[in-house]
């Protein structure tokens, strides 16, 4: 296979076959006896528009369906990628160009012998799979549109993907957040599937989700025992981004922000009070932010505790009280790391992720190298907090005995 | 010195490269505007395939005397190769991490000897 690079010159690379990409992953995988470790991947990726003529059948409104398949005709797309983007840069992600030589076999769907490709080289034993194009549906001017399309996703994978997995991928569905009553029909209709852990807001969009509209949504993930997350994202016409000029700057910026904005208004309306119950998991924006917003907002409160009426205790408290994903973990400065995780409680409340096949995925090393966790922190943080928050059981014996071994209990 | 013959001349041309396991490591050879070099598959980053990704010009940006950007535009002196995992780029005449110069890949000699190209190890 070749890759276009400087001035027209083409590179010859093997064709992708994951797990041979993944390979020092597994030999990684071998040399910490990751096969003995339960590992949970709260966050990893497909890529559903690959199999959008799959999902779009799904679509309830005929109209919308229309529009939609419709809008499937080869060579009319825009010549400008829709924001600043060129995730792949350039070809130097391999992954990107190539996805589409790798070849699988009969059976199983794509996607799951894709991802059992890549969990098995990571070690990972479950991840919860999130869309990658759908994570920007909030986008939309449309609500029936984003309704629509969150129901068709929803069903086909619950309905074809999931059943497909043996129960290693488990997922926190999408909800169409701008339609508060669309939301709970959703988790009222896909609540009890099987392999739906929890529902996901799709970060990227600025409407406050304290709003009382929501309170019925919450209220109904938290009476099924499910958890919410919130998966942060890019979007470059964001108006305070419109200035960024370069992908690294609008990704640094936008997966923080978003989550930002939402867990500000979680936290300082109360919402941590009124849902005590409710896990809540912050997905994909590293951990660098929230020293910053802890800080920021226990600052605030303690010079303003009228405008925080509904809280016990400080807002940093409550955020030590919800779950985070570990990836993209910042590592460039290994002192402020710690703190951070001694800030979050770590050993409880963070859970690794991968964010496979995403550009700037995390091995399960990220955690395992860390030098300042002890093994128990590190066993709970790869799996053991992942296995309690949505009760998944150890593969194998080994995975068991390593369990209770650095049990919290 | 234990010399191992990776390749013969004939097989890597200009602008190709070949992976190779020595010892307990694996190793990048390439033979880059008419030189062999031999660095770690292993990225510094991750542990990625650092020497079987891309190979791509570095990227510059020209200022002008009033301090205005010109635009980007490809080196004419320096390539780099680059971990297909996440991007880590290297220079490949010096195996140094680009983004942070004092991280370098272990490096290998090359020589080129009666038609076969060996990395001393």
């Amino acid at each position: 296979m070749d890759l276009i690079s400087d001035r027209g010159n083409r590179i010859t690379v093997e064709e992708l076959n994951t797990s041979n990409l993944l390979k020092h992953a597994r030999e990684q995988a071998d040399r910490f006896g990751l096969d003995d470790i339960l590992v949970v991947d709260v966050d990893s990726h497909h890529y559903e528009m690959e199999h959008l003529d799959e999902v779009l059948p799904f679509v309830e409104n005929d109209v919308l369906k229309q529009l939609l398949m419709s809008n499937r005709a080869k060579g009319r797309g825009s010549l400008l990628p829709s924001e600043t983007s060129f995730q792949d840069m350039g070809g130097r992600i391999t992954r990107y160009p190539l996805r589409h030589s790798e070849k699988t076999g009969p059976g199983k769907h794509r996607d799951v012998q894709l991802g059992n490709r890549w969990m098995d080289a990571l070690g990972v034993d479950y991840a919860c799979l999130f869309p990658t194009q759908m994570l920007h549906v909030g986008l939309t001017t449309q609500p029936d549109l984003e309704n629509n399309l969150c129901w068709a996703y929803n069903r086909w994978l619950t309905e074809k993907i999931l059943p497909e997995t043996d129960d290693r991928f488990f997922s926190m569905l999408c909800l169409p957040f701008n339609d508060p009553d669309a939301s709970l029909r959703h988790v009222e209709t896909f609540g009890g599937r099987k392999g739906v852990k929890g529902f996901c807001v799709t970060a990227i969009r600025t409407l406050p989700v304290h709003h009382n509209s929501y309170m019925k949504v919450y209220r109904a993930i938290e009476e099924r025992g499910l958890a919410l997350s919130f998966h942060s994202g890019t979007n470059s016409a964001e108006p305070m981004f419109k200035s960024l000029n370069r992908f690294a700057t609008v990704h640094a910026l936008g997966f923080p922000m978003y989550n930002i904005l939402h867990m500000a208004n979680w936290v300082t309306n109360a919402l941590g009070e009124r849902f005590p119950k409710l896990p809540v998991i912050w997905i994909e924006a590293g951990l660098a932010w929230i020293p910053f917003l802890m800080q920021r907002l226990d600052h605030e409160y303690m010079l303003r505790t009228s405008e925080y009426p509904g809280l016990r205790k400080p807002p940093s408290d409550y955020m030590r009280d919800m779950y985070y994903s570990s990836q993209p973990m910042e590592v460039t400065d290994i002192i402020q790391l710690e703190s951070t995780f001694r800030m979050i409680n770590a050993e409880t409340q963070l859970l690794y992720a991968s964010d496979y096949p995403h550009w700037d995925f995390d091995v399960p090393s990220s955690v395992l190298n860390l030098p300042f966790l002890s093994e128990r922190a590190k066993h709970n943080i790869l799996g053991g907090n992942a296995a309690r928050l949505f009760d998944l059981k150890p593969r194998t014996a080994a995975q068991r005995k390593n369990l209770e071994l650095h049990s919290l209990a | 010195m234990p010399e191992i013959c990776v390749a013969k001349s004939n097989d890597l041309k200009d602008g190709d490269r070949v992976i190779v396991r020595i010892g307990r490591d694996e190793v990048g050879v390439f033979r880059h505007k008419g030189s062999l070099r031999a660095y770690s598959n292993y990225c510094l980053h991750a542990g990625g395939p650092a020497c079987e990704g891309l190979i791509i010009a570095k990227v510059e940006e020209l200022i002008l005397p009033d301090k205005t950007s010109d635009g980007l535009y490809f080196s004419k002196d320096e390539t780099h190769f680059v971990c297909p995992w996440h991007g880590y780029e290297y220079d490949l005449k010096t195996g140094e991490c680009v983004g942070n110069r004092k991280l370098k890949l272990r490096s290998y000699e090359v020589i080129e000897r009666d038609g076969d190209i060996i990395v001393v190890s």
